[in-house]
């Protein structure tokens, strides 16, 4: 086999020169970014920068004013609206700083809701779930409403429900914004392990160095633009 | 203060985490480099300068100025120019060589190693960056990359280490990012530094 022929990993998901504008504020100005299978991303940079906006445009919530999304090597800003919702509920699993759970119902019910929306059977689905809770250390608080945990518990059920429909890529807006450091890390350190034993791409936007830190690689988003740190650096 | 463990001993990876307990390293002979780079300046316009931005309650003395102008003199960073007539030893205009340019260059172009308790040597050179007129965001933004690599390898440290491991790792982890909150605001105000620093 020549060089030639052995396969080229290319990007997993990839921004290019997008464009984003809220009315009249341009939030993103030709961002682009590139994210390969299997790594750890962590986007940083200042409040008010454009990070969430890149998430959001990378998810394909939002569509760019201008330039491309690409995941998995196909262009995902001109699908339509059904095919995006599809594929982020398919393919994409998100955790958010709050608010993502329902309150009344259980963690297991919550961990196992992405799968009954989708086409899991019932008894399936709460097997899996169980399974992820215990993964993340939940076991205990299965049966537990989720309005009365506390936000370290909660945002394990969080990733939980993320991991559960077994996605090829998370993406964390703040995931630990609103948990003390110690916990926060803990939150961190289960969301990357078990990312990374299930091959599964991260991007996770933070102000957090040490949470970034826990990444493979970072970059840093300034006024709507994403800039490499490593580029043109110089070496030791 | 050297990490020691309950046995008394050097912590096994101690090393690994705290490199080189840092002295801060010898920056009095490259920052009045960096000021004569300027232009070319009197032993006492160095000496005012020095204190008002970098030795806020440690001025320099005297005698040291221009112990480390003579060394500088010797290595052909700088050159003396002729003695001029009136009182004191004060009477040499001392100007920047090419050889004592290209340090200064090299040396505002490299990242500082990342270590705790480095503020004094990054606030250093941001300042003469920005008298200098060089890329001073540049500088930073190399610096914040080379702080999160360092907190990278840390983070892997506490990963697979055990506890007395992880704990320094913490130490060393939540210093640095001390640094990075510094490297960041600086960064957002680096427009009102540059207009505090540059000489009317
Ligand atoms: N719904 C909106 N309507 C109008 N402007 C918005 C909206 N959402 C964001 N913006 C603006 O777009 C820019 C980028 O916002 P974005 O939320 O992407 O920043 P961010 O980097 O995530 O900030 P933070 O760290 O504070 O979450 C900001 O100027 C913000 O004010
Ligand atoms: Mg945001």
């Amino acid at each position: 086999m020549t060089i030639d022929a052995l396969p080229m990993a290319g990007p997993l998901l990839e921004a290019r020169s997008v464009e984003r504008s809220y009315g009249r504020t341009p939030a993103l100005r030709e961002a682009s970014l590139s994210v390969t299978a299997g790594e750890v991303l962590a986007i940083m940079g200042p409040s008010g920068s454009g990070k969430s906006t890149l998430l959001h445009c990378l998810a394909g919530i939002f569509t760019p004013d201008a330039g491309e999304v690409w995941f998995d090597g196909r262009r995902l800003d001109t699908l339509g609206d059904a095919r995006r919702s599809e594929l982020r509920r398919t393919a994409f699993g998100f955790v958010f700083q709050f608010g993502q759970l329902v309150p009344e119902l259980t963690a297991a019910d919550n961990v196992a809701l992405p799968l009954l929306l989708g086409r899991t059977g019932r008894r399936q689905a709460y097997r899996r779930a169980g399974d992820w809770l215990r993964r993340l250390e939940l076991e205990d608080l299965a049966g537990r409403r989720t309005g009365e945990l506390s936000g370290g518990q909660a945002q394990r059920v969080a990733v939980a429900r993320a991991l559960v429909t077994g996605p090829k890529v998370i993406f964390a807006d703040e995931p630990t914004g609103a948990l003390d450091s110690l916990t926060g890390e803990k939150v961190m350190e289960l969301l990357v392990g078990l990312a990374r034993q299930e091959g599964t791409t991260v991007i996770v936007v933070t102000h957090d160095a040490r949470v970034a830190a826990c990444a493979d690689r970072e970059v840093m988003v300034r006024d709507g633009r994403v800039t490499d740190p490593y580029a043109g650096e110089v070496l030791r | 203060m050297v990490p020691v463990s309950s046995e008394g001993r050097v912590s096994r990876y101690a090393s690994r985490i705290y490199p080189r307990y840092i002295v801060i390293v010898m920056t009095v002979p490259l920052t009045l480099l960096g000021l004569l780079d300027r232009e070319p300046s009197y032993g006492y316009d160095l000496k005012r300068d020095y204190d008002t931005y970098f030795g806020k309650g440690k001025p320099l003395p005297f005698g040291q100025v221009y112990s480390t102008l003579g060394r500088l003199a010797r290595d052909g960073k700088v050159a003396a120019g002729p003695s001029e007539p009136g009182d004191g030893p004060d009477r040499k205009r001392y100007a920047i060589t090419p050889l004592g340019r290209q340090e200064v260059e090299a040396w505002l172009a490299e990242p500082a190693a990342a270590e705790p308790f480095l503020q004094t040597v990054l606030f250093t050179k941001v300042v003469l960056a920005l008298m200098l007129g060089r890329d001073a965001q540049r500088f930073l933004d190399v610096q914040r990359a080379t702080h999160m690599r360092r907190m990278r390898e840390l983070s892997e440290i506490k990963r697979d280490g055990a506890l007395v491991d992880a704990l320094l790792a913490d130490h060393a982890l939540f210093h640095l990012e001390a640094d990075l909150r510094w490297i960041d605001v600086t960064t957002a105000r680096l427009g009102a530094l540059a207009e505090t620093v540059r000489r009317a």
